[in-house]
């Protein structure tokens, strides 16, 4: 078996289709956290997203649909993390892994109760693919950027924008007051509360694409406990990016590539498959593990609690 | 000239206090108008409760005649009041002008204009009279460098009246001295200050007029030619104070600690130690003089076992204890009360009596056995204490979150002084606490002094050191600058303080 | 602010607890009214197959079993100010080991037998815990995602084990079932409750014993919940995180020796329906007090035992379970919430 096996260009362009969840994810935790909540349950919003979408692209035929309500459970379910943490104080750490046990009961039951089974739905109109034609007349990376799923496109918009955002923006520059000094955004009269709910809302809807593109593009139906983790993957991938956009990414595309290649590790019936499984997650503790007190994150996770 | 601002009958309460009792407050136009009072007199509240930050119970706010409702720290700048605290608020990884503008950035289109910001911002500088480099990162200024920036945040947003709580606890007395200077030229350009201090050579320095204020209500207002320090004392504290305490006996000759040539790094924001020299004799209080920030804290990890050195040692009643841990030293009697107790001293979440216990709750008689709580002894234990110290609590029960400064305080040093101390190492002891807890602990230290043991006495007040140490030394960025005794003049503190060496100072 | 643990039992207040189980109950039934079933059948079906006779307790009782241990292992961590949310990993971990034990060690009196397996699960589960407290305690890794981790490597790490070097013949994945010396014995039979409950229950008044009565849980405790201070007075903060972990992974890896030894007589493949994360919401339910999580884990295991009649009789899927639980833990964790909106207090 020769090295090439495992390392061409099918892998590298799996690898950019599996960084695509993880840098939705990624960035919508950076954001949360970015505000000052550290948002757990990225894993049962992508969940949650991931099965809404396929629900409404079955029932309308639409997968334009199905993406839209695929955003739509991500403002929801971030609208109850952002009222519990921001506005009822509650422990966001809890609050997230309720979600996440929420988002495998609800899309479980919900599953059964549509389809008469809990594994797995049925079938539907997947997310259409973008085809650049002048893509093609590069060597090397054209094909590797090109036909993606528009949702691979739009997470390097995403990532880019959210650079620009944070960093060059007044709402960025307020939004990262708001985590760092919450104090100081205050007196300068930012409303600190309505910051917060705003991100972690929009930093969930972002998680919740991450959802989408597991369900609608990358497959097209519903699997029970379709995200296999990747909500945690994508909070490492976040530290490891050092809560920067571009960071994310990058940290993303690493994290993919585990995963590119536990795929086709498994389609080359050289390990058993549980053990192919497990990489992902090995190599993400061995990647936090590297990370010896480098990581500083951009706020202290407290309520904001006005005098 | 009309007032520009007044307050009639201004009352706020909190549970449990009275923090403002119909206040009638009068500021004229251009003036630099002192507010003085001690801890709890009700100073910042005032000046809160004008800032938006709180809302008033009762009674009214006028603007230049006209009544007016200030609901938050917006509104309050919209009618050109702003105010610099005492804790700055600013992101240290923000640059300087982010910090400014930021809530009111200047865009271009989206963005943020940068150019044109830092235009505008160089021309707010020079007719402020102020100097600071826009572009710096604010994380790596001097605090008094940050203040500034402070201030310009509020000159940004059109203050007309400016309120300064206590914004000289953090400054050297030379920046103390530029602080000054510029309210002098914002008084020039035609802006109101309202100084709060409880200093009174920087009210006399500085202020037209002063108004006294004591337990939430107003004493009086003087313009400053007619005031004395006695009388503006007197008004404060509502008796006479004594300015000087008892001194108690003579240091014996014993050594108890020696610090010889210590050094550390600094890492992780810490401040550096360097050529650390000294000791400390039974029977006596070694004051740590400076300005905070200065090496204080790292100072008393170092003796408390926290940190290591890098270079040198410390000998504790001959003994070399230089890489011992806190426990080790602990048992070896040495004590420590630190400086900020809520996060450090106590913990909030725990009972008094379990407060009283920890670092001991593993030996015997406080566990039978091996593992287990003898509960008969804790009790026994923390009732007596709690008569010993004098702790104000509903019982050994309570949560100690729930106890004042001052009693929290008594828990610590109940905890602290139990078991054979021969050193206690007490970092700020008094900041934060009412009158009588401050008197209290003050004579607790002299009392430890006069029983044979030794403290090290770190403070930021100076007038503390000065009454109670036999002997003080001067922090400096991490480097004893140099030693003197409480009876030097002040200005020679203050020249060590701001890093003159003892050579410059006494030649 | 009074969002503390209440350490006085005088001032015990359960109030919001209980409104925030009965809202919980509330939504799930808006939830079965929407989704076209009724919620009346539904919960009758549920509280008969947790409470309606003695096969139906046993059968509670059975599902509360590894619950408690579970909520035990998080709580102790928890309290040292760690979030160990794998203890699903450390459950299995110990399971495995437990099983293995039970299997290939003969010869052994039956008492012996058990002990022997249910430490060496203890064991195993406290090794699983030690790398996650190892990477936080030296290397500052959070313990959210390392635990989180380490669960689904043990999640697939047991599901090859028991799907290939230590399958039993046939179809289903499964180890050779124990030996009869390491069956933990019925103590309610026909039902499938087993010593495993007394067991847990000991551990609660073991794990109470040790953080209120014992130097150890005080120093734990105090880490947890301001390790500055514990530092200052000399506590070991690593030691005791550390110690915390291991405790934890004990329990947890006990709780999993239990449930194999005591209900399924072998190591079968996803035979854990998550009991650690229902660990977790009965930890929190429970105040984070040994005591609590018993009743909390009572009420847990009723979900679970009456989920299963509720699924059977009425066709609701037996996930109802986990959204219930899910509302629980979040509203549980808002005091505030309760208070402000359901109660209309304005001071809190």
């Amino acid at each position: 078996m020769e090295i090439g096996a495992l390392f061409n260009l099918s892998i590298l362009q799996a690898t950019i289709r599996m960084a695509t969840p993880l840098t939705f994810a990624a960035l919508g935790g950076m954001f949360c956290e970015r505000v000052g909540v550290i948002n757990i349950g990225l894993e049962g919003i992508m969940l949650n997203s991931a099965f809404w979408a396929v629900v409404a692209a079955y029932f309308s035929g639409s997968s334009g649909i199905g993406f839209l309500v695929g955003v739509l459970s991500g403002m929801a379910l971030g609208a109850i993390l952002a009222l519990f943490t921001v506005k009822y104080y509650a422990d966001q750490i809890v609050i997230g892994t309720g979600i996440n046990i929420f988002g495998l009961g609800c899309s479980a039951f919900m599953c059964q109760k549509i389809w008469g089974s809990r594994g797995a739905s049925e079938a539907v109109a997947g997310l259409p693919s973008l085809s650049i034609s002048f893509l093609d007349r590069i060597p090397y990376l054209g094909p590797l950027l090109n036909n993606h799923s528009i949702l691979v496109y739009l997470s390097f918009l995403a990532f880019i924008f959210a650079h620009y955002f944070l960093f060059y923006t007044p709402w960025g520059l307020r939004l990262r007051a708001v985590g760092e000094n919450p104090q100081s955004a205050d007196t300068a009269g930012i409303n600190v509360h309505r910051y917060k709910m705003i991100f972690v809302i929009l930093g969930s809807t972002l998680a919740g694409l991450g959802g989408v593109f597991l369900s609608l593009a990358h497959l097209n139906f519903f699997a029970w406990g379709m995200t296999n983790g990747r909500g945690f993957i994508a909070l490492a991938a976040m530290i490891f990016g050092k809560w920067t956009p571009i960071g994310c990414f990058l940290a993303s595309l690493l994290f993919g590539f585990a995963d590119a290649l536990q795929m086709r590790i498994q389609t080359l019936g050289i390990l058993p498959p549980q053990i192919i499984l497990l990489l992902p997650y090995l190599i993400t503790i061995l990647v936090l593990a590297g990370l010896v007190g480098k990581a500083t994150p951009p706020s202290d996770y407290k309520p904001y609690i006005k005098k | 000239m009309p007032e520009i601002l007044q307050t009639i009958g201004l009352t706020k309460s909190f549970p449990g206090v009275l923090a403002n009792d119909h206040i009638d407050l009068e500021i004229e136009e251009g003036e630099i108008h002192g507010l003085l009072g001690e801890n709890g007199a009700g100073k910042s509240v005032l000046m809160s409760t004008i800032y938006g930050l709180y809302r008033p119970d009762e009674g009214k706010i006028l603007i230049r005649g006209k009544e007016v409702v200030i609901d938050s720290p917006h509104t309050a700048i919209k009618y050109g009041i702003g105010m610099v605290h005492q804790n700055l608020t600013l992101v240290s990884s923000f640059r300087v002008w982010e910090n400014i503008v930021l809530g009111k950035e200047i865009k271009k289109t989206l963005s943020l204009d940068e150019r044109e910001t830092l235009r505008k911002l160089e021309k707010l500088l020079t007719v402020a009279n102020l100097e600071i480099d826009l572009r710096a990162k604010t994380g790596e200024l001097s605090l008094g460098s940050q203040q500034r920036i402070e201030i310009l945040k509020i000159l940004y947003r059109g203050a007309e009246i400016l309120i300064f709580d206590e914004p000289t606890t953090i400054l050297t007395p030379q920046e103390v001295d530029q602080l000054i200077n510029t309210f002098r030229s914002l008084k020039k350009e035609g802006k109101t200050i309202i100084f709060i201090s409880h200093k009174l050579r920087e009210i006399f320095a500085v202020c037209d007029r002063v108004t006294v204020l004591r337990k939430g209500r107003k004493v009086g207002t003087l313009p400053i030619e007619e005031a004395t320090p006695e009388k503006l004392a007197e008004m404060m504290v509502g008796r006479k104070v004594l300015f000087s305490l008892p001194r108690g006996r003579e240091p014996g000759e014993e050594i108890i600690l020696k610090l010889e040539d210590i050094a550390t790094s600094g890492e992780k924001k810490k401040v550096a130690l360097q050529d650390i020299n000294f000791t400390l004799h039974t029977g006596e209080i070694l004051g740590i003089a400076g300005v905070e920030g200065n090496g204080q804290k790292e100072l008393a990890e170092l003796m408390v076992g926290l940190i290591k050195p890098q270079k040198g040692r410390i000998f504790f009643q001959g003994e070399d204890i230089t890489f011992f841990s806190p426990k080790e030293r602990i048992k070896r009697g040495i004590a420590h009360i630190p400086e900020d107790r809520l996060r450090r001293g106590v913990i909030g979440d725990f009972t008094v009596w379990e407060n009283l216990i920890i670092g001991f709750e593993d030996q015997p008689p406080f566990v039978k056995g091996r593992f287990t709580f003898n509960h008969s002894f804790l009790k026994q234990f923390s009732s007596q204490k709690i008569e010993e110290f004098e702790i104000d609590a509903p019982g050994e029960d309570a949560l100690v979150k729930n106890l004042s400064g001052g009693n929290q305080q008594k828990v610590v040093l109940a905890r602290e002084l139990s078991g054979n101390v021969v050193l206690l190492v007490a970092s700020q002891p008094t900041r934060g606490l009412d009158i009588a807890a401050t008197e209290y602990l003050r004579n607790k230290l002299l009392e430890i002094k006069n029983q044979g043991k030794g403290v090290i006495l770190i403070s930021a007040d100076l007038d503390e050191i000065r009454s109670l140490s036999d002997r003080v030394l001067v922090l400096y960025e991490g480097k004893i600058m140099g030693e003197l005794s409480p009876e030097s003049d002040e200005y020679q503190f203050g020249l060590l303080m701001g890093g003159k060496s003892i050579d410059e100072v006494l030649a | 602010m009074k969002f503390s643990l209440k350490k006085s039992p005088s001032r015990f207040s359960i109030l919001p607890e209980i409104i925030a189980i009965l809202l919980a109950f509330f939504i799930g039934a808006l939830l079965l009214l929407f989704s076209g079933y009724s919620p009346l059948v539904a919960f009758s079906a549920l509280f008969r197959g947790a409470f309606g006779s003695r096969n139906a307790w046993g059968q509670t009782l059975t599902q509360a079993t590894p619950i408690l241990f579970t909520a035990l292992a998080f709580l102790l961590t928890f309290r040292a100010g760690i979030f160990n949310i794998g203890v699903e990993g450390q459950f299995l971990m110990g399971a495995m080991a437990s099983a293995l034990a039970g299997v290939y060690f003969s010869g052994l009196p039956a008492p012996l037998h058990i002990t022997l397996s249910l430490l060496l699960g203890g064991a195993m589960g406290a090794l699983w815990g030690l790398i996650p407290a190892l990477l936080k305690v030296y290397l500052g890794a959070h313990e959210v995602i390392t635990t989180m981790m380490m669960s689904y490597i043990a999640s697939y790490l047991t599901s090859y084990l028991v799907n290939y070097p230590f399958k039993a013949p046939g179809w289903v994945a499964q180890t050779e079932p124990v030996a009869q010396t390491a069956l933990l014995p019925k103590i309610l039979p026909p039902t499938q409750l087993s010593l495993s409950f007394i067991i847990s229950l000991f551990l609660a008044l073991l794990v109470s014993f040790f953080l209120f009565h014992t130097y150890l849980g005080f120093q734990i405790r105090a880490v947890g919940l301001n390790p500055e201070v514990a530092e200052n007075r000399g506590i070991a903060i690593k030691n005791r995180q550390i110690l915390a972990f291991l405790l934890s992974g004990l329990i947890a890896g006990i709780g999993g020796g239990g449930e194999i030894l005591g209900v399924h007589g072998r190591f079968v493949d996803g035979f854990s329906p998550g009991y650690g994360w229902d660990g977790i919401a009965v930890s929190l339910v429970g105040k984070l007090h040994p005591g609590g999580c018993v009743l909390a884990s009572i009420l847990f295991g009723m979900l679970r035992a009456g989920g299963m009649t509720m699924t059977r009789v009425t066709k609701v899927p037996l996930d109802l379970s986990l959204i219930i639980q899910a509302l629980v833990i979040i509203l549980v964790s808002a005091p505030y919430f309760i208070k402000a909106v359901i109660l209309r207090k304005r001071d809190f």
